[in-house]
């Protein structure tokens, strides 16, 4: 078979099954844009804006553990990817995005929208190429798929130039099945004796935690973790990008740690003596003040990536591995060992658990006659589980992030998909449209703020053109809330330009690109809106919920602070 | 502490700017880079000389290896190993000062490369330790131009680096 760069291209992709690439065309890439064009393996989706195209690559991924796919132009094209690709780097997610590029023999040359997209992005990607020859293409297309799915994941990106596409030279066309890196070799299987030693240390244990992250959702990891829970017995907390990894509603979850997490979660990480960390990054927004963390425990850290262990926080048994398969071979030691835990130090530790949850540290003024964001999401919560049907809850930053990770439950994981490292505003729309895309049958809930959203909102056209149905829950507090509660807190309220004036009228403007635009002022209102938007399952709704501006987001561990150092609700001024 | 570490990485455009970039986006120093292709053309050999606590230079070691281009990589400051860099020096060299200029290259066991009426160049190769020496010896009034090559280094013995 003789093809073309361009068809390589597209015929690479039929071979990675992929089903859906997310783009925006222009000049370099209108060779790859004509190969597309005459083949129908794989669906193309035309957004409004290259940002929403990584940003829905990523919701994609995150939703089917697939890897997403981008395709743009040079220049202007691959630029306007920075941020989504950055987006995804930071929280691992596998993504694959081609960028055309200005002809070979033009590169260096300042030429029409040429920008060295390899040496933009390489900070902020796992791996990049640029195929310079034709011959390389197939083969670096493979290499892409498998740096970019395996071991950790992360976006890849190949820039192509136009040349190397051109539809009038062909060659024979052969794809590498079985690809080999000699300088990539990720580690899937965890060391033996390490895995005893880490078995040793939890049945030892008498105040024992478990906290889990995003590794666990990346590995496919959720029945190994929840099974070893459930034979431990042991409290299990997950991070911000693990929410689902174990069920939010069984009782043996604390609910989330950290900056926003629960007093019962914190409370148990800083008191705990032995702590099983499994894929998580000891990221600053978890640990507090490193000095303060976890002062009594002795530490396992399972984690695929090496360079994520001792990073921060040294780790007394580390395991680098494949969480999925460590956790397989510690359930076998652990159901191989006679020695059992001490029944009676859990028990006495449970009870201690249970004190701390008996703050209720998410309790909020259900009282009032505003609309509080909490109660907004607690309602959706309920009402999106009476359907009964798969639901997905993507997010943009912000208060409103913390509330929907504080108050939905997600029993399983990919259902919680929010941009967690980067802190992207703007993803949460575009990332819903992903995955919309693919889980048709799903509901997918946006939840969202006033000001994130507008950093992305053209994409309710692509959504309209593509008809993607999702549910767009709007909190808005006319305030970018996550700001001003800093200004409240830090800056003596002193709201430096963290209040948007000029807002749209978001019904008016969802309207605009067709779809159902809703306005709700009322708590009285609240149920019959979501109700509503569930019901109408063929139509975009944008629910605009003018909340209480004044809300914010408790407990907090402040920058600096310990786990033990959390602020209330109650306690309203911090320290 | 100061570690060299050497590096086999696939000798591609952009395997050079992935180290340089890892350095600089995380705070690492970098006292001196060298690098080159190996015998066999499709890898390079790179010789980093950097400075940090035990868990910088670890997570330094993490980090290279976690870089898709790395192959392989040691650090040379754990075992026993040979260090060496080139020095080219270009020094005034008129009158008494010649005879003198070549007594302490003989000492040095330098070469002299190239000679004219006012100056000779100095080749020298050395740890770090002899050059800083050798130059000190000069004394910087004699001293034109100086260029140094940076580290490269070997493991003495058993212990090989390579693919
Ligand atoms: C406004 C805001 C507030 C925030 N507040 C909080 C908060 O209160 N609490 C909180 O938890 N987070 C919070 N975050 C998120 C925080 O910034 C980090 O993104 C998050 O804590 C990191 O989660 P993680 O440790 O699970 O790591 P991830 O970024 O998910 O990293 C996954 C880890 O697993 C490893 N891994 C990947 N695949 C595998 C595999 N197959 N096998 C083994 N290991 C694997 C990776 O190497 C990595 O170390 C907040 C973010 C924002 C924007
Ligand atoms: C692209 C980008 N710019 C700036 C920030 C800093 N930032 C974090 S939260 C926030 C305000 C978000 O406001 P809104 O979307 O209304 O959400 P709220 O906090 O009010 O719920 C800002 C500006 C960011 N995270 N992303
Ligand atoms: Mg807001």
């Amino acid at each position: 078979m003789e093809l073309s760069g361009g068809e390589i291209v597209m015929e690479a992709l039929r071979r990675e099954g992929v089903e859906h690439i997310f783009g925006y065309p222009g000049g370099a890439a209108l060779h790859i844009y004509d190969a597309l064009y005459q083949q129908d393996a794989v669906e193309h989706i035309l957004v409004r804006h290259e940002q929403g195209a990584v940003h829905a690559a990523d919701g994609y991924a995150r939703s089917t553990g697939k890897p997403g796919v981008v395709l743009v132009t040079s220049g202007p094209g691959i630029t306007n990817c920075v941020t989504g690709i950055a987006t995804a780097h930071m929280d691992s997610i596998p993504m694959v995005v081609l960028s055309g590029q200005v002809p070979t023999r033009a590169i260096g040359s300042d030429a029409f929208q040429e920008c060295d997209a390899t040496g933009i992005t390489r900070p902020c990607v796992k791996h990049n190429f640029m195929v310079t020859r034709l011959e390389d293409l197939a083969e670096t297309m493979r290499k892409a798929f498998y740096v970019a799915t395996s071991g950790r994941p992360g976006p890849v990106v190949v820039d192509i130039p136009k040349d190397v596409t051109a539809p009038n030279v062909k060659i024979p066309f052969e794809y590498p099945e079985d690809l080999r890196m000699r300088s990539y070799n990720p580690t899937i299987k965890g060391h033996p004796g390490q895995i005893r030693k880490a078995v040793d240390l939890l049945i030892s244990a008498q105040r024992p935690m478990i906290y889990t992250g995003g590794g666990v959702v990346l590995s496919n990891a959720s029945a190994e973790l929840t099974e070893l829970t459930r034979e431990l017995g042991y409290p299990i907390t997950n991070t911000l990008m693990g929410l689902g990894a174990y069920p939010a509603t069984d009782p043996q979850f604390l609910g989330m740690l950290g900056m926003h997490g629960t007093y019962e979660a914190n409370m148990a990480m800083h008191e705990c003596d032995v702590l099983l960390a499994i894929g998580a990054r000891f990221d600053d927004r978890v640990t507090g003040e490193i000095e303060h963390f976890c002062p009594h425990a002795r530490i396992i850290h399972v984690d695929v990536d090496p360079s994520s262990i001792s990073k921060t926080v040294n780790v007394d048994v580390p395991i680098v591995g494949d969480v999925k398969h460590v956790l397989r071979d510690m359930l076998g030691v652990l159901r191989a060992s006679e020695r059992r835990a001490d029944a009676q130090a859990i028990a006495t530790w449970w009870e201690q658990i249970g004190r701390w949850a008996a703050t209720d540290c998410l309790a909020y003024d259900r009282d009032s006659e505003l609309i509080k964001p909490q109660y907004v999401l607690e309602r959706l919560n309920e009402l999106t589980r009476e359907t009964g049907r798969d639901t997905f809850v993507t997010s943009d930053v912000g208060q409103h992030q913390m509330w929907a990770a504080q108050f939905y439950q997600f029993d399983k994981p990919r259902r919680w998909i929010n941009s967690g490292g980067l802190g992207t505003m703007g993803f949460g729309l575009p990332a819903a449209m992903g995955v919309k895309l693919a889980h048709r049958d799903a509901d997918v809930v946006c939840v969202t703020g006033e000001a994130s959203i507008q950093m992305c909102i053209q994409e309710l056209s692509t959504m309209k053109q593509y008809d993607l149905p999702c549910i767009v829950v709007n909190l808005n507090n006319r305030y970018m809330g996550m700001v001003r509660q800093w200004q409240e807190f830090f800056y003596s309220k002193r709201y430096s330009h963290s209040y948007v004036d000029a807002l749209p009228d978001f019904k008016a403007l969802a309207e605009s690109y067709g779809h159902i635009g809703v306005r709700i002022e009322h708590k009285g209102e609240v149920d019959g809106a979501i109700r509503e938007a569930l019901a109408n399952r063929d139509r975009l709704t944008f629910l605009d919920f003018i909340t209480d501006q004044s809300e914010n987001v408790y407990p907090m561990i402040a920058q600096g602070k310990g786990h033990h150092e959390m602020h209330l609700a109650s306690e309203r001024e911090l320290a | 502490m100061r570690h060299i570490i050497s590096v086999l990485l696939e000798n591609e455009s952009g395997a050079l700017s992935r180290v340089a970039g890892l350095f600089s986006a995380r705070g690492y120093n970098i006292e001196s880079l060298t690098v080159a292709p190996t015998a066999d053309r499709s890898l390079s050999r790179m010789t980093i000389v950097t400075t940090g606590t035990e868990e910088v230079i670890e997570q330094i070691k993490k980090q290279l290896n976690k870089l898709v281009d790395v192959v392989r990589l040691s650090d040379l400051t754990e075992s026993p190993h040979v260090e060496r860099e080139m020095l080219l020096i270009k020094v005034r060299a008129e009158g008494a000062q010649r005879e003198e200029v070549r007594s302490l290259v003989d000492i040095f066991r330098g070469r002299i490369v190239d000679v004219t009426d006012k100056s000779y160049i100095v080749e020298m190769t050395g740890d770090g330790a002899k050059i800083d020496a050798f130059m000190g010896a000069l004394g910087e009034h004699a001293v034109l131009e100086v260029v140094r090559s940076g580290t490269t280094g070997i493991a003495r013995g058993e212990k090989i680096l390579r693919y």
